[in-house]
């Protein structure tokens, strides 16, 4: 029995909590068409689930996405737009 | 080597032996002669060590807490209200298992404010999840701490260790000493090597939120590692007295009780005058005896209770209450006793609240009242002109 | 940070942690991580950073981290730094102190200026969203002037929270330290060149960066960095920069209405009826934009 070890975390071991689960109403979608890979939803994104590599690559990780909507308020190309959670991407 | 030295100033030397790389201390009556030591060790060259002076005690708590998490050997010491300030951060040390040692100068607590000598204060964290060893003498007191690094240290145990020396009757004392050489003491305690630490290399998180899926299991894990360390209390104790050439440490020590009807228990410096008594009562024919716990925590109960099985009469002589019930220690002996089968008659005494003198004449006193059998905790050498307003 | 590619596995601060949706908080401390790097031991303050990343036995960080308590964060950055300077380690590592605001300006600030004092090469971070919400939003001393929270209701007698804000960051300077600042959520770039300019310095550095609480002053979780720009931009929340205790830059404002900023949160929806209360926060802003200076022209 090492008692020590329950009481340490590995580096990003939250990644197993699939947040994603608690969006209710909206989901963001990127429409890939006017990006410039200015990266702002990335900087921003609370959860830190969105990837990208270059304009019109962008995508969101819906298992950790919460739905806030701040991807969609800060994109200044308004190519992020929060649709119905139930909606087809 | 032998020499004469003021209690603090031997507790500061041999704690520079023990080479600690980060000590923190915050100033109060009776410890500071100890860190008064080491902070001139440091000035003067003679320790390589950060000191840090900090603004409470609660953050000479927090300091080596997060110096002992980051993997270096850490000191502290304190008394009293300095004690309770770090109550919090105690446990939290505990609890994260960080091998902290701690000198407890231990002194009575407020109000009313008073400077002397009790174990009221470290009594307050025996539940914190601490080691707690207690030192009859300025030479025990030296060599518990080199102990206490060692067993702090050891992987089966981890936790944090606290040394009481009773206030001013020994840290400001003057005994002539055997002062373990450096050499002794690098041989005896090697390079803290922990198991876990904060390491950009390996970055862990250490101090997680535990929910109850499992905070029960991280407490019931320092139970069970309080079990290991009786075992590595005395393991270390046999081989600092193999390195030294003289035995002392362990987890009790006895005095004249092999064929004692009569046994009192106590912890700390009232040891001493209780044997001078015992000595004085033997001469007169009386089979008495005193058991010395030098472990409170982890408390030893197979060796409390192998001294104590065939005792008649037990008294309980401690510097230390439990206001509204019993005394502690002896609310510990009486339910083991009980526990065991024991016939023998226990009795729970409360002497030297607040540096009040303890003379022989009381310890015969309580020799004399043994047979009585009281449920109550019995204060002797009370003023009772003072009582009577 | 355009041109840099976007991998969530770069972030210090991972996915799957449980703050609530659009914290402004998770926002800023994966800026504060990230712009750290990974060479970075974090002490951490009891509070809702601490909770929502590290439940056991999962942790959001990628980086060293500990947590101890609530108001000892500093003193624990105090010990990790002293024994990385005892271990010769200090100059690869950085050392970050963070917490919130109760943490910091409250239970915290005995070690926070023990630890500024001292000289100890750490950089301390208040994340400020003005008012104890991991506890269920209770009024902290860096709560705003006639804020609505738990413990100073708006009632027939009370327009909530009857002080103004500690001056924290004034507190800080005062320990003639390096580096002091505010910042906000709403920009992230100044963040970023905040947090490395401060770890350029040796000593003790000090950022406090306001982060709004959609769940705490009641506004819609999309809305998290626009509130936090009005309060700049209404002379509320002004962002400053000192140097060893000089003032050396201010974002600029052209200053806008305190109510563009208050209507947007229900922790001040009853301000808006009140002229007399609103006319107390509006001189707030008014003595701030003075102060630094901070009108365009």
């Amino acid at each position: 029995m090492y008692p020590i070890e329950i009481l340490v975390g590995k580096p990003g071991s939250s990644m197993d909590n699939k947040t994603g689960s608690w969006r209710s109403d909206k989901k963001p979608k990127f429409l890939q068409k006017e990006c410039i890979a200015c990266n702002m939803c990335f900087v921003i994104c609370p959860e830190g689930c969105i990837a990208g590599n270059g304009p019109n690559t962008y995508t969101v990780d819906y298992d950790y996405c919460k739905g806030c909507g701040l991807c969609a308020y800060v994109c200044p190309k308004k190519d992020i737009v929060m649709i119905d959670e139930g909606e087809e991407l | 080597m032998k020499k004469f030295v003021e209690g603090s100033h031997a507790i500061a030397e041999i704690i520079s032996k023990c080479r600690p790389g980060v000590i923190s201390a915050y100033p109060i009556t009776p410890q500071t002669h100890i860190v008064e030591g080491l902070a001139k060790l440091i000035a003067d060259g003679e320790l390589e060590a950060e000191f840090i002076n900090v603004e409470s005690e609660h953050s000479a708590a927090s300091v080596v807490l997060g110096a002992s998490a980051t993997g270096v050997r850490t000191y502290t010491a304190t008394s009293s209200q300095g004690l309770l300030l770090m109550a919090e951060v105690l446990f939290n040390i505990a609890g994260m298992r960080l091998p902290v040692v701690l000198t407890c100068a231990n002194r009575s607590v407020s109000a009313p404010i008073n400077i002397w000598n009790d174990h009221q204060d470290s009594m307050t964290v025996r539940d914190s999840g601490w080691i707690q060893l207690y030192a009859e003498n300025i030479q025990e007191a030296i060599d518990l701490h080199v102990i206490a690094y060692k067993v702090a240290e050891d992987k089966r145990v981890s936790l944090p260790v606290l040394i009481g020396i009773d206030g001013y009757v020994l840290t400001h004392a003057f005994e002539v000493v055997d002062m373990p050489e450096q050499e002794m003491v690098d041989r005896f305690l090697p390079k803290f090597d922990p198991v876990v630490k904060l390491d950009p290399e390996n970055p862990v998180s250490m101090g997680l939120l535990g929910a109850p899926d499992v905070y029960m299991e991280t407490r019931y894990a320092i139970a069970k590692t309080m079990e290991t360390a009786l075992g590595v209390i005395q393991e270390a104790s046999k081989s600092y007295s193999d390195v030294v050439g003289r035995p002392t440490g362990g987890l009790v020590e006895t005095y004249r009780t092999d064929d004692a009807e009569k046994i009192l228990i106590a912890m700390g410096s009232v040891v001493g005058s209780i044997k001078d008594v015992v000595d004085e009562l033997r001469e007169k024919g009386e089979k008495v005896g005193v058991l010395k716990i030098i472990s409170y925590r982890p408390f030893p109960k197979d060796a409390i209770f192998e001294a104590l099985k065939e005792a008649k009469y037990v008294g309980v002589v401690e510097k230390a209450v439990s206001l509204g019930a019993d005394s502690p220690l002896f609310a510990e002996i009486a339910a083991l006793l009980y526990k065991r089968g024991s016939n023998a008659v226990v009795n729970s005494f409360t002497v030297g609240l607040g540096g009040r003198d303890i003379s022989s004449a009381q310890i015969r006193q309580i020799f004399g009242e043994m047979e009585k059998d009281e449920t109550d905790t019995r204060f002797i050498g009370l003023n009772t002109e003072l009582l009577e307003a | 940070m355009a041109g840099v590619v976007a991998d969530p596995k770069n972030h210090l601060m991972a996915s799957g942690h449980t703050a609530c949706a659009g914290c402004g908080q998770a926002i800023a401390s994966r800026i504060v991580v990230n712009a750290a790097g990974k060479n970075t031991i974090i002490s951490n303050a009891t509070g809702c950073l601490e909770v929502f990343t590290t439940k056991a036995p999962q942790t959001a960080w990628r980086v060293a981290w500990i947590h101890s308590l609530f108001e000892n964060a500093a003193a624990v950055a105090s010990g990790i730094e002293g024994a990385l300077r005892y271990l010769g380690k200090l100059d690869n590592i950085n050392v970050i102190a963070q917490g919130g605001d109760g943490g910091t300006a409250d239970i915290g600030m005995g070690s926070l200026s023990g630890m500024l004092e001292r000289g100890h090469d750490v950089l301390y971070v208040c994340y400020d969203n003005e008012a104890y919400m991991n506890t269920g939003i209770q009024r902290s001393g860096l709560t705003p002037l006639d804020c609505n929270t738990t413990t100073s209701p708006v009632g027939k007698r009370s327009y909530g929270n009857p002080r103004p804000k500690k001056p924290l960051l004034e507190i800080a300077v005062a320990h003639n330290i390096s580096y002091a600042a505010t910042a906000s959520v709403a920009w992230p770039a100044d963040i970023e060149k905040k947090v490395k300019k401060a770890l350029s310095y040796k000593g003790p550095k000090f950022i406090q960066i306001h982060v709004p609480c959609p769940l705490g002053w009641r506004f819609d979780s999309s809305l998290t960095l626009e509130v936090a720009k009005l309060a700049v931009e209404t002379g509320l929340y002004p962002l400053v920069e000192y140097e060893n205790g000089t003032l050396i830059g201010v974002r600029k404002i052209k200053p806008k209405p305190v109510e563009d900023y208050l209507k947007l949160q229900g922790r001040y929806r009853h301000l808006l009826k009140s002229p007399e209360a609103l006319e107390e926060v509006r001189k707030v802003a008014q003595a701030n934009i003075e102060r630094y200076n901070l009108s365009v022209g």
